[in-house]
C-alpha cells in the first residue's frame, strides 16, 4: 500500500499540488486521472522520488519515503518498477539487455538464472524470441511490453505506469491494459496508472483518483463514476453529448 | 554535487569494467583517425613554416627539427589535440547523456535505484583519462615523423639535420608535462560535457544547446588550465 499524505509541490509561484492525500491499494490497479496540467504527472514523480515534495509524507507499506536521502531510498526503489510514457528503454541495449539491466545491477543471480528470468518476463509479455532486437527495431507496442518486462524483472511490489497507452492503437492499448491488470493480480502488486485514456480506466481501473487543479477531487471505483454528481469528473469522463448518452444508458442498464 | 555522485561507490564493479572498455573504444580508439590525420598534416605544416621563416645563414638548419619537436611535444599534441577532442568527444558525450535525459532513460535508472550519474559518467572519465595520453603520444610521433617527411621531400632540410634537431637539448620533462596537461584536459572535457548532458531539460533543441555549451565550456576551461599548467610545470 502506498499512502500519500498532504503533499504539496510548487514550482516558483505555480502551486502544482495542493495538500494532496491519496491511498493506492495492493493487488489493485489504481488510476490517477485528470486534465493536462492538473498535476498528475508531478504527483507520480513525487511518489517515485524524481521530484522532491515541499511538504507532506509518502509511505510505502509503513516505510516513510520522504525525508530519506538518495542512498536510503535505494531499498524501496529496488521494489519499484516503472513503465514510462515513451518506454524509456536504453537504446544502446537489446531487448534482453534492457530486461536484464536491473538484475545485473542488483541481484546476485548467476548468468543462467538471469537468462531464465529474462525469458520468463519476455514470455509473460508475449515477446519470446525478440531478445536480440534493439528498441529501434521493434514497434511502439513491443517497446511498451519490453518496458513492462523490465519493470517486473525484479518482482516489484509497486508498479507505476505513466500514460501506458499513449501513441498506441486501440487494440494494442487493450493488450497493454490487460497485461498491467494480469500482472497486478498475479503478483499482488500495488499498481498506479496515470492516464487520460478513459477506455483503460473503465476496462481495468479498480480504484480511480481524479485530480483537478492540483487537488485530489474525487476517488472511487469505476461503477461510482457512472453515478457521481461531481461536475468536474463528469465533464472530464463524459465530455461529449455522445458520451453522456452512453453514461445514461449504462446507468439505466 | 554531481561529481560527488559520480565518484561514490559503484554498484557493480564488474559492470563498470565492461563499460570502461566500451568507452575506451568509443572515446579513444574511434578518435584515432582524426588525431592521426591532424597530427600528420600539422607536423608537416609546422616543419615547412619553420623552414620558410628561418631564412638566415646564421641559424642552423637543425633548428627546424628542434622547433617541430618542441611545437608538437609542448603544445600541439597535448593542447590542440585535446581541443579537437573537446569537439568530437565532448559533443558526443553531452548529446548522448542529454538524449538519455530527455527520453527519461536516466529517470528509469534513478527509479530502479541505480546511481545514474556514476553509471553514465564515471566510465567516461576513467576511459578518457586512460586513453588520451596514448593518443597524445601517437600524435607526437606522427607529427614529428610527418615533419621529417615533408621537410626532406621539400628539400628544406636533410634527414640527418632534422634528426640532430630532434635530439638537440631534449628534455624528457617536456613530454611528461605534456602528458600531465593531457590528464587534466581529459578530466575537464569528459566532466564538463557530462555535466551539460546530465542537466539537459526540454527536447531536441536543448540537447543541441547542451552539446554546444559542452564544447564551448570545455574549450575555455582547457585553454585556461593550459595557461596555468604551463606556468606551473615549465617555469
Amino acid at each position: 500500500m502506498i499512502e500519500v499524505k498532504n503533499i504539496s509541490k510548487s514550482f516558483g509561484t505555480n502551486h502544482v499540488l495542493k495538500d494532496v492525500s491519496v491511498t493506492f491499494y495492493p493487488g489493485k490497479v489504481n488510476f490517477i486521472i485528470g486534465q493536462s496540467g492538473s498535476g498528475k504527472s508531478v504527483l507520480t514523480k513525487c511518489i517515485v522520488g524524481l521530484i522532491e515534495v515541499d511538504s507532506g509524507e509518502i509511505i510505502f507499506d509503513g516505510r516513510p519515503f520522504t525525508g530519506l536521502d538518495k542512498w536510503q531510498r535505494k531499498e524501496i526503489r529496488q521494489e519499484m518498477g516503472m513503465l514510462f510514457q515513451g518506454s524509456a528503454l536504453f537504446d544502446s541495449m537489446t531487448v534482453e539487455e534492457n530486461v536484464k539491466f536491473p538484475l545485473r545491477m542488483f541481484s546476485n543471480m548467476t548468468q543462467k538464472e538471469m537468462d531464465d528470468r529474462v525469458n520468463f518476463c519476455l514470455k509473460r509479455v508475449n515477446l519470446e524470441g525478440k531478445n536480440k532486437l534493439y528498441p529501434s527495431e521493434i514497434s511502439g507496442g513491443m517497446q511498451k511490453r519490453t518496458g513492462i518486462a523490465r519493470a517486473i524483472a525484479m518482482n516489484p511490489r509497486y508498479l507505476f505506469c505513466d500514460e501506458p497507452n499513449s501513441g498506441l492503437d486501440p487494440q494494442t492499448a487493450i493488450v497493454i491494459d490487460n497485461l498491467i491488470r494480469e500482472i497486478t493480480y498475479e503478483f499482488n502488486v500495488t499498481t498506479v496508472v496515470v492516464s487520460h485514456d478513459m477506455n483503460s480506466v473503465i476496462e481495468i481501473g479498480d480504484h480511480i483518483n481524479f485530480i483537478y487543479k492540483g487537488q485530489m477531487w474525487w476517488s472511487g471505483d469505476k461503477r461510482q463514476i457512472l453515478h457521481t454528481d461531481n461536475k468536474e469528473i463528469n465533464d472530464f469522463v463524459f465530455p461529449s453529448e455522445f458520451m453522456k448518452e452512453i453514461r445514461e444508458s449504462l446507468k439505466n442498464a | 554535487m554531481l561529481m560527488g555522485q559520480v565518484f561514490s561507490r559503484p554498484e557493480r564493479l564488474s559492470l563498470y569494467r565492461r563499460l570502461i572498455i566500451q568507452e575506451i573504444d568509443k572515446i579513444g580508439l574511434q578518435s584515432l583517425g582524426i588525431v592521426a590525420l591532424l597530427s600528420l598534416f600539422m607536423g608537416a605544416v609546422v616543419t615547412l613554416q619553420t623552414a620558410a621563416n628561418i631564412d638566415s645563414g646564421w641559424i642552423p638548419k637543425f633548428t627546424i627539427g628542434f622547433t617541430s619537436r618542441q611545437t608538437m611535444i609542448l603544445e600541439f599534441s597535448s593542447t590542440i589535440v585535446c581541443l579537437i577532442l573537446s569537439g568530437k568527444v565532448g559533443s558526443n558525450i553531452a548529446s548522448e547523456i542529454g538524449t538519455m535525459r530527455i527520453s527519461e532513460q536516466i529517470d528509469a535508472m534513478d527509479i530502479m535505484g541505480v546511481n545514474s550519474a556514476s553509471y553514465l559518467i564515471l566510465p567516461k572519465i576513467i576511459a578518457a583519462v586512460f586513453i588520451f595520453p596514448f593518443l597524445v603520444i601517437i600524435s607526437m610521433f606522427l607529427g614529428i615523423a610527418a615533419g621529417a617527411m615533408a621537410g626532406t621531400a621539400a628539400g628544406v632540410i636533410s634527414l640527418s639535420d632534422y634528426e640532430y634537431g630532434l635530439q638537440y637539448y631534449f628534455d624528457l620533462w617536456h613530454v611528461f608535462s605534456s602528458l600531465i596537461k593531457t590528464l587534466v584536459f581529459a578530466f575537464i572535457i569528459t566532466s564538463v560535457s557530462s555535466y551539460h548532458g546530465y542537466y539537459t531539460r526540454g527536447g531536441a533543441l536543448e540537447v543541441g544547446k547542451s552539446s554546444t555549451q559542452a564544447v564551448v565550456y570545455s574549450i575555455i576551461l582547457v585553454m585556461i588550465s593550459n595557461y596555468m599548467l604551463t606556468q606551473i610545470l615549465l617555469l
